[in-house]
């Protein structure tokens, strides 16, 4: 795929579908990180406590607590056994993501994604190589090791330099030098690797990958057929690896992607303009027999 | 290695080449994070944690920097360390005294929510807070300890009479007059700071510390023989040689009162 083809992705989709249905589940994601960060806003702002606290930890209209599992993780792992209110709160996170999707948490919530995304889309547009790749499995390594400097200094050693809560916690309570670090990963993300924080080194998103390993929410080609290979998903799937096995699958093959790494983000959903993807459940391996077209009538 | 030996499979070398490598990366990546983490660990001295904070290495493995504290203290005085401004781990909660000191809630409301228990639960009295102890730093410069009647930091202690008293003791600039000298007693002071706040000095005479420094500690070993004989009701030691006191005058080496009283007794070899 060349790089004008790449900077170009999705507009062919742009074309069939229409700008709107062509960056749906885009617009869908940045509203719900919006709404994510807003709803923490709102009380500093406006004086509205319907959340208090940040995405480490916190207490919705002052009953439901939610704590980050892989926090309480390095917690539990520093020596200190948290209060019920912590564990609860984990337990609830830990649930829904093993429901949904771990890095749904990545795509859909985190405050970084938008940077990250910001600069792949960058990258694309200056058609820079991609740069140094570590390999994909580097992340899960730097969560073990944040796991074994917990357990060593006897802290929460992540949450040192996390940018995701430093940037969430900056914003809702004051950031001090922490744009820095959101900026670091910005211009590493742009200059030096391609997909490199949020794809291969942040703890936290192996955490939630691991977690999220046999969730039911997952995206299918179930028209794999009708693939132009026109490359535009590969293009702006943040863990484009985990599109090949569903995409090129043959015959019996199942069409989900049941990688771990896969975000649920959909805007492989977006990009295509025959419409291959669908979000489903992972028990939905339907596939279809032929091409769909209009005049096809004997579907079904 | 034999010749003969069958050569060794490339899948295994790489995978061994890759495992080194993630692990020496992990090894390098592992101490820069171990290094940042000891070195938050250095709470400044004038940063105080919230009541019921756990001994601050208990504390950093306990708070996961939600905040929750923060919303929950009526008064503002929390606020969370920003990375690079203020000196405690980021994201932490602590209070800088001489900006807006603790105001003692009854309630304690930081400590109900705290989700975790990095603030103790078990702390139900706010008098039993002990977030650093108040120490009358400058006497050179406390207008109490010249002789002058301030007493501010005596007077708004919330725990007066007990966590912060006035001693008297004689003025010798004057000669006629009276210091009232501010005490604390750290057995009582909660380290709330509200002394050092409204110290009327352009830098506060009193100062809450944290108690590492504010405090030194008594040897296990030493018993006090007043003490111990007031609860004994009785000498410690039964038939104590009661041994002769050095009294002044001749003969003795007190220099004090040289030329006092004779003892009535001869000292052996003291005599020519």
């Amino acid at each position: 795929m060349s790089t004008a083809s790449k900077a170009m992705a999705g507009r062919e989709a742009i074309a069939v579908k229409g700008w709107l249905q062509a960056h749906k589940w885009l617009l869908l994601r940045r509203a719900s990180q919006t709404f994510f960060l807003l709803i923490f806003l709102l009380g500093p702002w406006f004086g509205l406590w319907l959340v208090k606290g940040t995405l480490a930890g916190s207490l919705t209209l002052g009953v439901l607590p939610l704590t980050d599992p892989f926090v309480t993780l390095q917690g539990l792992v520093a020596g200190h056994i948290p209060e019920t209110t912590a564990l609860i709160g984990a337990l609830i996170v830990l649930a829904v993501y093993a429901l949904i999707g771990g890095r749904v948490y990545c795509s859909w919530v985190c405050p970084i994604n938008p940077v990250t995304d910001t600069a792949h889309w960058l990258h694309r547009r200056l058609g820079l190589a991609k740069g140094w790749q570590p390999k994909r499995s580097t992340r899960l390594w730097l969560m073990g090791t944040v796991l074994v400097v917990s357990a060593l200094t006897g802290t929460i050693a992540w949450e040192i330099v996390n940018p995701i809560t430093l940037l969430h916690r900056g914003l809702v309570f004051g950031i001090g030098f922490g744009w820095a670090l959101v900026l670091g990963i910005f211009v590493f993300d742009l200059f030096v690797a391609r997909h490199g924080w949020c794809g291969r080194l942040c703890p936290v998103g192996a955490f939630y990958g691991l977690l999220g390993q046999r969730s039911l929410l997952r995206v299918t080609a179930r028209d794999r057929v009708a693939c132009d290979d026109c490359m535009d998903c590969f293009a702006v799937c943040p863990e484009n690896h985990v599109i090949t096995p569903a995409l090129r699958g043959k015959g019996s093959d199942t069409p989900l992607i049941l990688s771990p790494d896969c975000t649920n983000c959909g805007r492989c959903i977006d990009v295509c303009s025959v419409d291959v993807f669908a979000f489903t459940h992972r028990f939905d391996t339907n596939v279809s027999e032929a091409p769909a077209t209009p005049a096809d009538t004997r579907a079904a | 290695m034999p010749a003969s030996a069958k050569p060794l499979s490339p899948q295994r070398r790489r995978f061994l080449q890759d495992t080194a490598r993630m692990a020496a990366g992990c090894a390098v990546a592992g101490s820069a994070l171990a290094y940042l983490a000891r070195d938050a660990r250095a709470l400044p001295a004038e940063a105080l944690r919230p009541p019921g904070a756990l001994p601050e290495e208990d504390f950093l493995a306990a708070c996961i920097r939600c905040g929750l504290c923060v919303r929950d203290c009526p008064y503002d005085t929390l606020s969370l360390a920003e990375l690079g401004v203020d000196g405690a781990a980021t994201g932490t909660p602590f209070f800088t005294a001489r900006d807006v000191p603790c105001e003692m809630c009854d309630d304690i409301p930081c400590v109900a929510a705290c989700p975790t228990g990095a603030l103790d639960p078990g702390l139900t009295d706010i008098n039993d807070a002990q977030m650093g102890t108040a120490v009358l730093v400058d006497q050179e410069n406390c207008l109490n300890f010249q002789g002058l009647r301030c007493d501010v930091c005596y007077r708004v202690c919330p725990v007066i009479d007990e966590a912060i008293t006035l001693e008297l003791s004689h003025n010798t600039r004057s000669g006629h007059h009276a210091i009232f000298a501010p005490t604390v007693h750290a057995e009582h002071c909660t380290g709330c700071g509200v002394c050092e706040k409204k110290c009327v000095l352009p830098e506060a005479a009193i100062k809450v510390l944290p108690i590492r420094l504010a405090r030194g500690s008594s040897a296990e070993h030493y018993r006090k023989g007043w003490e111990e004989k007031a609860e004994k009701g009785r000498p410690l030691v039964e038939d104590l040689i009661d041994l002769p006191d050095r009294l002044p005058g001749p003969g003795t080496d007190n220099l004090a009162t040289p030329g006092g009283f004779e003892p009535g007794y001869n000292l052996p070899g003291t005599g020519q």
